[in-house]
């Protein structure tokens, strides 16, 4: 067991220098951005003097180093600055913002195993027949869909054509089915070609020509023996994919109006909000190193013939 | 010392990719793109940056489809087919130069950090570690706000966030070939290091960035899409797919080729590269065609 817990320790390590890394990037963003920050804050009609008061609060008028500490500390505490534009602290909102994203990313998720896990199964039980070639094409389609566009395009279709769902929005599992949908298509097609030749690797193993041999149905050997281990990178690039799509969902929550962190991102651009956008991309990616951990740790848990070496 | 470095594992590549249908419509695909970028300004029925008054109808929407307007106009009376054409230009030229200079850095990088290891190789591999966390399109969307958006910007953006993970994937296939034992030769004989990486580093591994600058480039044009489509990528009146299909974002009920149109030509683009990547990848190494 102390092998894994000095593995963790080693990761977490490693996952809190990405994230001062990812902390530093930011910084030198919010650094080179143009615009005077105390002077969007303060807006265009305050006097000089206040403009100077809050450049004084925040620490701008100090030297680049020490900005560049303050900065860190702060992000250390999670505190990420407030919006220019509605004064509230940035964690605030992106926290109330967050619940959205990860239902649509996790409902993503879910279509993406839905339809790529029957899909792959189906191929490899008939490697080289049509299904199997025609998931090749699928695959290949799904990776080529530009999602922003594909989820107009299932707007006016499904939403105005043939009116079945809302046109965007936010709140009954009815607006949830488009955005999920166009989400997950792309990767439906990904996890089929991974679980397909997963299980073309497990049926070469041993225990299931053991399985087969002691007469066990193709079916049984199947779901006992096969699926099992089969399955086990489709966890793993699930929880990676978890953490994507949570970072990756920007486009489909501009296009359905979704209210997640991604459209509250997309529209402090358009405000010129320089901490807003700032700290929605330093919470996620803080969310995706720790989510990768977290899958990697899930990983150990799931399949005790890793091996942890040095190398970790 | 040149007999050493005599590796061609690649002899058939031409025949063997010629073999493979994905290949040809792949290839056919991308010629028909290409094609259409650079005689955009022959083909085009009219200037796609001109706002035509019979391009609108007496209350103003925009015209479907048919006639003097092959593939309709937006909501400004410009001809829809012209902007997609010019748009050819702008998407695939973003995609190509960023694609390349990703390529070249991101192969720089590794051959850096895996023939030279220690120091170098850690800080560039948690510079790497660094990037890959950052969400793609949200990194772009805060570079976006840092930088003005310009199609110079694009470029930067695209580069910006694709190199890391090519610079990974030489600098493993670096570690394996530093080994060999005509690299340890070579250095018996005394040849300087960068000597070293190009004439016997690079070719065994070049392969590898020639796959992904054919795989990624798909990746490219549906990124700069995705960034042009947000407002931080292609500025307007440029036509460029994604923010065409932005315009026609808030007008799909009444226009819907707005939207139709640009996507179409997204889709044969990616879709072309796609399969031609897929299909290059195939030739070089025959092995990967059974697994992923």
């Amino acid at each position: 067991m102390w092998v894994v817990t000095a593995y963790f320790l080693r990761r977490l390590v490693g996952a809190v220098g990405v994230i001062f890394g990812v902390a530093t990037i930011t910084f030198v963003m919010v650094f080179l951005m143009p615009g005077d920050a105390a002077r969007m804050y303060a807006g265009p009609r305050a006097p000089e003097e206040t403009v100077q008061r809050i450049r004084v609060l925040w620490g701008l008028d100090q030297p680049l180093p020490v900005q560049y500490v303050r900065y860190l500390g702060r992000a250390i505490q999670l505190d990420f600055g407030e919006s220019t534009r509605d004064k509230r602290p940035v964690l605030r909102a992106v926290i109330e913002r967050l619940p959205a994203t990860v239902q649509l990313a996790v409902a993503g998720l879910f279509v993406e195993l839905l339809i790529g896990v029957p899909l792959g199964i189906l191929a490899a039980t008939r490697p080289g027949s049509w299904v199997d070639q025609l998931a090749t094409v699928l695959a290949l389609i799904g990776i080529s869909l530009p999602q922003f566009a594909l989820g107009l395009v299932a707007l006016y279709m499904f939403g105005f054509v043939i009116p079945i769902f809302p046109l965007g929005g936010f709140g009954t599992p009815l607006h949830l089915v488009l955005p999920a949908i166009v989400l997950g298509l792309g990767g439906t097609a990904f996890y089929s070609r991974v679980l397909r030749n997963s299980i073309l690797e497990v049926m070469g193993e041993d225990y299931v020509r053991t399985a087969r041999a002691k007469g066990l149905s193709p079916k049984m050997v199947m779901i006992r023996h096969v699926l099992r281990n089969a399955l086990m990178p489709v966890v793993t690039l699930a929880g990676l994919d978890l953490a994507l799509l949570l970072g990756g969902v920007v486009v489909i929550e501009a296009v359905f109006g979704w209210p997640g962190i991604g459209l509250q991102a997309w529209t402090a651009i358009r405000n010129q909000d320089t901490p807003m956008i700032m700290g929605t991309v330093l919470f996620a990616s803080i969310a995706v190193v720790f989510l990768n951990l977290f899958v990697d740790m899930l990983y150990i848990a799931l399949d005790p013939r890793v091996r942890l070496t040095a190398e970790g | 010392m040149t007999q050493l470095t005599e590796a061609k594992p690649n002899n058939g590549f031409w025949a063997q990719l010629r073999r493979l249908p994905r290949a040809w419509i792949g290839a056919g695909l991308v010629a028909v793109v290409a094609l259409a970028a650079v005689l955009a300004p022959l083909i085009s029925p009219a200037d796609p940056l001109k706002q035509f008054r019979e391009g609108l109808t007496q209350t103003g929407t925009p015209l479907p489809p048919g006639g003097q307007f092959p593939l309709g106009t937006d909501h400004l009376g410009r001809d829809i087919m012209s902007r997609t054409l010019y748009g050819a230009q702008i998407s695939l030229t973003v995609s190509f130069v960023a694609n390349m200079t990703a390529a070249a850095f991101g192969t720089l990088v590794g051959l850096l950090a895996g023939y030279y290891g220690g120091v170098i190789d850690t800080l560039l591999m948690r510079l790497t570690d660094v990037l890959l966390a950052f969400p793609a399109i949200l990194l772009a969307l805060g570079l976006g706000s840092v930088l003005r958006p310009s199609v110079t910007t694009v470029l930067i953006i695209l580069t910006f966030i694709t190199w890391p993970a090519l610079a990974r994937l030489v600098r493993s296939q670096v570690l394996v070939v530093r080994e060999r034992a005509f690299v340890e030769s070579a250095r018996c004989v005394g040849a300087r290091d960068w000597y070293i990486i190009i004439r016997h580093i690079l070719p065994q591994v070049i392969t590898v960035t020639v796959v992904w600058a054919t795989l990624s480039f798909a990746n490219a044009v549906l990124i700069e899409s995705s960034l042009s489509f947000l407002g931080v990528g292609v500025p307007l009146p440029t036509a460029s797919w994604g923010n065409m299909i932005a315009e026609g974002q808030s007008r799909y009920r009444i226009a819907p080729w707005m939207i139709l149109v640009p996507t179409v030509a997204i889709l044969i683009t990616t879709l072309g590269f796609n399969l031609l990547g897929d299909a290059v990848r195939d030739a070089l190494d025959p092995r990967t065609s059974q697994r992923m």
